[in-house]
């Protein structure tokens, strides 16, 4: 046991089994957490709708997702005549792909890091501006004109988010000075003032900079009030209009995926990720409980967020589309691009004088 | 690199279809936002409308010719079919013109039943209108929100009547049923209960900013169009117009109550919006006079003739329902079943001025428009 632990607990070692092991665990996790993201999704929307949501399979409809996934999966998948077949099964896979490889990057608790690389950072964008590559093929691929004009939003929206987010993620590299991950959560140690959202002294507009790097996240998961790409009162579904069985199975579980990731970035990042407070965990206590309490605090924070995305989703309308785009131009842009001034100008600061 | 001139563009065997390329999209029958089988055939250039034609008839099942074929008594039914979300002003309609053709008196108590029943009907309407608008526009609670409200309307009217959509409450001289106390009691709690829902929903739904955005300015339609086209109900009077049948064209027991008709003047989507949530303040308030004067005494007529014959001879009678003016239009030459029966509903002139001011509009902005006209499919179609 202890030997598999040790295996796995090497952060620093790029062994092709280790990312294997981790890689299986993580598409596990990807996929019950997908299905019950949502259950969570559907007894929250309905707690906020005042009514009772899944209640017929299982105690509180806890066995509905195993249904319904049974029943995605029974369902033919139907390539319609006339579409590019390769293209149109490619896409799943293609969405579904860089969504998982995202999570590789991510430290979950002290020592449990599938890669502890450098450019954590950096890997986790290249993987997850796929994402929208993969919609959009889908979409054309249909020969639907909704899915068309849903593609062709998917792209303009993810072009115009992507800008303030790395704009954000660009202030959030020049106060940690680095680009790994673990080092990130590492240095938000301590105090829950040394979490990076509420660093003041170091630049004032952090809580705006988690803010924008939030409603970016909202965006590029086309999650509402942002949902241009699955707009079902205007495009009956986008770009998943022709997809039927999994291969709409495998684009809701990856829509999933994506929260998921884009949530626990914004932990990493600016919440301090494993980190709980005024606990510093002592070595005495072994790997394990590090591990156990590292994993309960970021899966802790990591679902808070996750359940604000929900709650926002069943609150807000959606917005027009022209209006989304205003939104990243006119005011996230230039605000991204102010607090990213402004941290630089704190830093460079103290050694004027 | 060469350029090449729109002729050559066209021509080359590249050439996807030139630089003005539209393409034709169909909306429906089956959308999700037409909320029915309404077919638009939209002429699209990227998500820019250049023309929108309605296509109807998916849903027309001829109850005008139905009412050539069948007595006074058994188009009734027929009535509450139309548009079936405000079934109460329908039926009013008819009997309505019966009554006046055959000059039967009308109790008191019957009056100011059908007034009260007609208001709830028009809540419980515009409840369903306003939900499915803003799921439209992507907010999925509110219309959860209004069925909720809607239902505790429906119970009451359950109660009286034995049906929760078509009700066919109204009878030629009166009612099918007297209200009762728990009728009564039960819609005098609804009044509170309504008003501070709305108080509720104007911080939850109308102050929202993304809202806002979505139909502030959205599909402007000036007062000049909607005569041009006969549009009526919210959408006339979010033009400006104050036009209601129910002053202009006095029936029932209406001009017993003191009340307002919102009017606003923008013409936009958000002024129609308005329209609708003061109206039912408005019918609020009506409801609390009509109950707190309700007359006690018969709720029929009991000298109705078995058999209706209406003399020969041309009959309007119009009532505002919740869409607008539906006005029914009877040709009688003296025999028991009626020469001819136009039905003139307020959707089908609310929808022909789609084509029109849906021009130029982005794809997310009409469905907004079309949302903001409240349309019921088998209301065009009749």
């Amino acid at each position: 046991m202890s030997a598999i632990w040790n295996f796995l607990c090497q952060p620093d070692v790029l062994a092709v089994e280790r990312l294997l092991a981790f890689l299986v665990g993580i598409a596990a996790f990807v996929g019950v957490n997908a299905a019950y993201l949502v259950w969570v999704e559907r007894k929250t929307a309905a707690y906020v709708q005042r009514r009772p949501g899944p209640m017929e399979v299982g105690p509180q409809g806890l066995l509905q997702p195993i249904a319904d996934a049974v029943k995605l999966m029974s369902k033919q998948v139907l390539v319609p005549p006339g579409t590019d077949a390769l293209l149109f099964r490619i896409a799943p896979v293609l969405i579904m792909t860089p969504a998982i490889m995202c999570f590789t990057a991510l430290p979950y608790a002290p020592g449990i890091v599938p890669a502890n690389i450098n450019v954590g950072l950096l890997t986790f964008f290249a993987f997850g501006s796929i994402n929208v590559m993969a919609l959009m093929l889908g979409g054309w691929a249909s020969r639907n004109k909704y899915a068309v004009i849903s593609s062709a939003r998917v792209v303009s929206q993810n072009v115009a988010y992507e800008i303030p987010m790395l704009l954000t993620i660009v202030t959030v590299i020049m106060m940690t000075g680095t680009m790994n991950l673990s080092e990130i959560v590492g240095q938000q140690a301590g105090a829950i003032w040394h979490w990076n959202i509420f660093q003041l002294h170091r630049n004032l507009l952090m809580p705006v900079t988690f803010l924008i790097f939030y409603i970016c996240m909202l965006a590029e998961t086309n999650r509402a009030p942002f949902d241009m790409a699955e707009a079902e009162s205007e495009l009956v579904a986008g770009a998943f209009t022709e997809y039927a069985g999994m291969g709409f199975g495998v684009f809701f579980m990856a829509e999933y995926a994506n929260i998921v990731v884009g949530c626990s970035l914004a932990t990493i990042l600016f919440l301090g990720g494993w980190q709980v407070p005024f606990l510093a965990i002592p070595a005495s206590w072994g790997p394990w409980a590090g591990a156990l309490i590292g994993l309960t605090a970021f899966f802790a924070k990591l679902y808070a967020l996750i359940f604000t995305v929900i709650w926002i989703r069943w609150t807000f309308p959606r917005t027009q589309f022209y209006g989304l785009l205003n939104l990243s131009w006119k005011i996230l842009i230039p605000v991204s691009l102010l607090t990213l001034l402004l941290s630089s100008v704190l830093i460079k600061l103290p050694h004027l004088f | 690199m060469k350029v090449l001139s729109k002729e050559e563009a066209l021509a080359s065997p590249h050439s996807t279809g030139g630089p003005n390329e539209t393409f034709v999209l169909n909306l429906g029958p089956q959308h999700p936002a037409t909320h029915g089988v309404l077919r638009v055939k939209l002429t699209m250039d990227g998500e820019f409308i250049t023309n929108a034609e309605p296509v109807c008839g998916y849903i027309h099942r001829m109850h005008e010719k139905m009412g050539e074929n069948r007595t006074y008594s058994q188009f009734l039914p027929n009535t509450s079919r139309l548009d079936y979300l405000s079934a109460m002003q329908y039926t009013h309609a008819w009997v309505g013109l019966v009554e006046k053709a055959c000059k039967i008196e009308v109790p008191q108590r019957a009056e100011y039943v059908r007034v009260i029943t007609s208001e709830l009907n028009r809540i419980a309407s515009h409840l369903v209108g306003w939900g499915a608008w803003v799921m439209d526009l992507g907010g999925f609670t509110p219309i959860l929100y209004a069925f909720d409200d809607r239902e505790k309307i429906l119970d009451l009217l359950e109660h009286i009547c034995g049906a929760r959509l078509t009700f066919c409450y109204y009878r030629f001289g009166g009612l099918v049923n007297d209200v009762d106390d728990v009728f009564v009691q039960g819609t005098k709690d609804f009044i509170p209960y309504m008003r501070d829902r709305m108080k509720t929903y104007k911080k939850l739904v109308t102050e929202n900013i993304i809202l806002r955005k979505r139909i502030e300015g959205i599909g402007p339609v000036s007062q000049e169009m909607c005569l041009r086209y006969g549009a009526c109900g919210p959408v006339l009077r979010g033009s400006g117009f104050k036009s209601d049948v129910r002053i202009n064209e006095p029936y029932s027991a209406y001009k017993d109550f003191d009340y307002e008709i919102p009017v606003y003047h923008e013409g936009d989507s958000m002024a129609r919006y308005l329209v609708r949530m003061d109206e039912i303040e408005q019918s609020l308030r009506i409801i609390e006079q009509a109950l707190a004067k309700l007359p006690e005494g018969p709720f029929i007529n009991p000298k109705v003739p078995r058999s209706i014959k209406l003399p020969a001879g041309d009959y309007t009678y119009a009532t505002e329902a919740a869409r607008g003016r539906f006005m029914i239009r009877v040709v009688s030459d003296g025999k028991d079943v009626p020469y001819r029966v136009k039905l003139r509903t307020p959707c089908l002139s609310n929808l022909s001025l789609f084509e029109e001011a849906s021009k130029g509009m982005l794809l997310a902005d009409a469905l907004a428009f079309m949302g903001s006209l409240d349309l019921v499919i088998p209301d065009i179609d009749r």
